[in-house]
């Protein structure tokens, strides 16, 4: 633990349910995708589930995000119902994107889930644009925009992280930094020791912080989303934080040293954020019954991914432009 | 400049003040519409061709902004602002530097609107100038218009005049979807007839400038000139030319080329663009694939050399092209 204070109890309960929720998702996805009831390319979340559980549980609904192909974590965090993110997963009808989009491009602008791309860092300038939109109308809202440390080595980071800085964007840009980029560690590619150095280096409000600790990333993100509404400008959090599988599903993960694994492993928030909440006086009953909950709302939308139609083919002519294109 | 509701507004404006003009109208009409781009506010000179000058004293710089040399956040600051209600007209400043900016169009604004199955879209439109003859030589002349043409999603305009110049650019800056509304630099102050402050040209609608009944040709852009030249002179050979301005580009309009083709039989499809896997092909294989046992001969094409375009002015010229080569096309098929 660090010397941050630790969050109250209601927050940490919002971040465990939220956390839990992303946790057994992500098993039950590889579960069935390796059982073979689903066939879809997917990006195993395991690890990171702290990061986004208490980054979205200091925005509100109305908060905008913006998210990668890796991003079923900061979905089900930002709210999108887990039924329809799995039709979406599954390519179904029922699903937020009527099978369109897929796992990669989840789009939900209920829940303020604006764009999910596949492109490594091109979040970061759209999610300009849309704190962009938040300043001009002066709705007081905030956009979150997740990506990885390898996103840093793009082009559109440090566009978009320049131009953030210079408008004085309402943005906060959530690095959630798992030290690799499919099979490359940070090391290997990325030239400075550190993420925030680069937003330090852009004059940018920039924080480095354990983002596998709940309330050491929910602190941090609750001080980014009050900057940010008070129009003081954008804030880069470098979250650090580990992936426990491959970089998609069938990727063994064979370029992470053992020993670093192991030191992972035995730092998995999720044990840990659950004891945190036993020595915050919360019964063990009151946990379990969270976790039932949550495994009943996953286990009725995976039956429900399972039991929803395909898109009828011609579905493909709808939605290129705002009316349907010929056959 | 004035704007079209001004009441000595003259008879005739040049294409850079069709385009001012188009966004003044559509700003005045709509809160939401938004203009970014390089030094496109008056403190920063109003666009380095003042496309965009005296936008920003009359409606201020939060609505006219002059941003970073950063084509793809300007892009990405367009489609995300895009997303949620704006109507941003973003400046890329030269065609040749959307190629910077690619990931943000294609991957993008063109597919947003498909991949969230229709629960976002991305009404932004993206001007942007280019032309060879300048003497700019490889990275500033470009036509690339096939390449976003390619792409489903996008629409792509380029208007031959003043008046379609404003009634097309207002027209794409209130579509629901992402276009590309390409205006040609050495055209920037040829002068035509001033439109009604009213005028909108829809698009997905070509226009036919001219009447004829031996042949068509197909263009759009500044090959629109050039076949006008050209029709004028062959009608002294009593040889009758057909213009077709396609003034949109993607989505062509089909039904306007293909009866203008069914009545003379025979066509030539003219772009400034490298000709090689350009427009031209595409509609020419429209054409073959729907009229092909009507046909004089097969639809000809004319556009410019197979390579970068050059600097030096004989060979620019010599790789762009021309009047000559409209003419040679038409006399082949003719016979
Ligand atoms: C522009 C681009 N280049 C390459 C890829 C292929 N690719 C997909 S994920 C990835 C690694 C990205 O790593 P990082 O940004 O650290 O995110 P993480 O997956 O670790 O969350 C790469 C290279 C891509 N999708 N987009």
């Amino acid at each position: 633990m660090s010397d941050t204070q630790m969050a109250d109890k209601d927050v940490l309960i919002d971040i465990f349910t939220r956390a839990d929720l992303i946790m057994q998702s992500d098993i039950k996805f590889r579960k069935m995708i390796g059982a073979g009831q689903l066939q879809i390319v997917y990006y195993p979340v395991r690890g990171q589930e702290v990061v986004s559980a208490a980054m979205m549980a200091a925005v509100n609904q109305e908060d905008y995000l913006v998210t990668i192909y890796r991003g079923l974590h900061d979905q089900l965090a930002k709210g999108i119902p887990s039924k329809d993110l799995w039709a979406e997963f599954a390519g179904k009808m029922a699903g937020t994107c009527k099978g369109k989009g897929g796992p990669m491009h989840i789009t939900h602008p209920e829940t303020g889930v604006m764009v999910t791309t596949g492109i490594v860092g091109s979040g970061i300038p759209i999610a300009n644009g849309l704190a962009l939109a938040s300043q001009l109308e002066k709705d007081n809202k905030v956009t979150v925009c997740c990506f990885g440390d390898g996103a840093s080595n793009i082009g559109a980071f440090h566009e978009g992280l320049n131009m953030a800085q210079v408008w004085k964007l309402p943005v906060i840009f959530l690095c959630q930094n798992n030290l690799y980029s499919e099979h490359t560690p940070m090391a290997f590619a990325t030239s400075s020791e550190t993420i925030k150095q680069r937003g330090d280096g852009l004059g940018m409000r920039s924080v480095r912080v354990n983002g596998n600790d709940a309330s050491e990333m929910y602190a941090a993100a609750k001080e980014a989303v009050e900057y940010a509404r008070a129009g003081n400008g954008p804030t880069l959090i470098e979250a650090m934080t580990f992936r426990f599988h491959g970089h998609l599903l069938g990727d063994t993960g064979h370029y992470i040293p053992e020993a670093e694994m192991e030191q992972a492993l035995k730092d998995d928030p999720m044990p840990i954020l659950r004891q945190q909440l036993l020595d915050m006086q919360i019964s063990e009953a009151d946990i379990a019954a969270i976790e039932a909950k949550n495994k009943e709302i996953i286990d009725e939308a995976a039956q429900y991914a399972l039991d929803a139609p395909y898109p009828p083919g011609d579905e493909y002519r709808i939605d290129v432009l705002d009316v349907e294109i010929a056959a | 400049m004035s704007t079209p509701e001004t009441k000595d507004a003259p008879k005739e404006i040049m294409f850079a003040q069709a385009c001012n003009m188009a966004m003044a109208k559509a700003m005045a009409d709509d809160p939401k519409v938004i203009l970014l781009g390089e030094d496109i506010a008056d403190e920063q000179g109003g666009g380095v061709f003042k496309v965009t000058a005296g936008l920003s004293e009359q409606f201020g710089t939060d609505r006219v902004r002059s941003t970073p040399i950063s084509e793809q956040a300007i892009v990405g600051a367009a489609v995300g602002s895009a997303l949620v209600g704006y109507k941003p007209v973003a400046e890329i400043m030269l065609m040749n530097f959307i190629t910077v900016a690619m990931d943000q169009i294609v991957n993008h604004a063109a597919k947003l609107r498909f991949m969230s199955g229709g629960q976002t879209s991305v009404p932004l439109t993206i001007r942007t100038t280019t032309g060879a003859g300048t003497g700019l030589g490889g990275q500033h002349s470009d036509m690339l218009e096939a390449w976003l043409a390619h792409v489903p999603g996008l629409k792509v305009v380029a208007a031959s005049n003043p008046a379609d110049a404003y009634g097309l650019l207002y027209s794409s800056i209130m579509d629901p979807n992402p276009v590309i509304f390409i205006e040609n630099t050495p055209t920037y102050f040829t002068k035509g007839p001033a439109p009604a402050p009213d005028h909108v040209v829809p698009l997905g609608k070509a226009s036919v400038p001219r009447e004829g009944t031996d042949i068509s040709l197909i263009t759009y852009g500044r090959g629109v000139g050039a076949s006008h030249a050209v029709a004028e002179k062959l009608a002294g050979e009593d040889i009758s030319c057909e213009i077709v301005d396609l003034r949109t580009i993607a989505p062509f309009d089909e039904e306007t080329v293909l009866k203008s083709v069914a009545k003379t039989k025979a066509a030539v499809v003219v772009h400034e663009a490298v000709k090689n896997f350009g427009t031209g092909a595409e509609i020419s294989s429209r054409i073959h694939e729907e009229l092909f046992s009507e046909l004089k001969g097969p639809v000809g094409r004319v556009g410019s050399g197979y390579a970068p375009v050059p600097f030096s002015p004989a060979i620019e010229k010599a790789w762009m092209f021309s009047e000559e080569d409209i003419e040679r096309e038409i006399r082949k098929i003719l016979g």
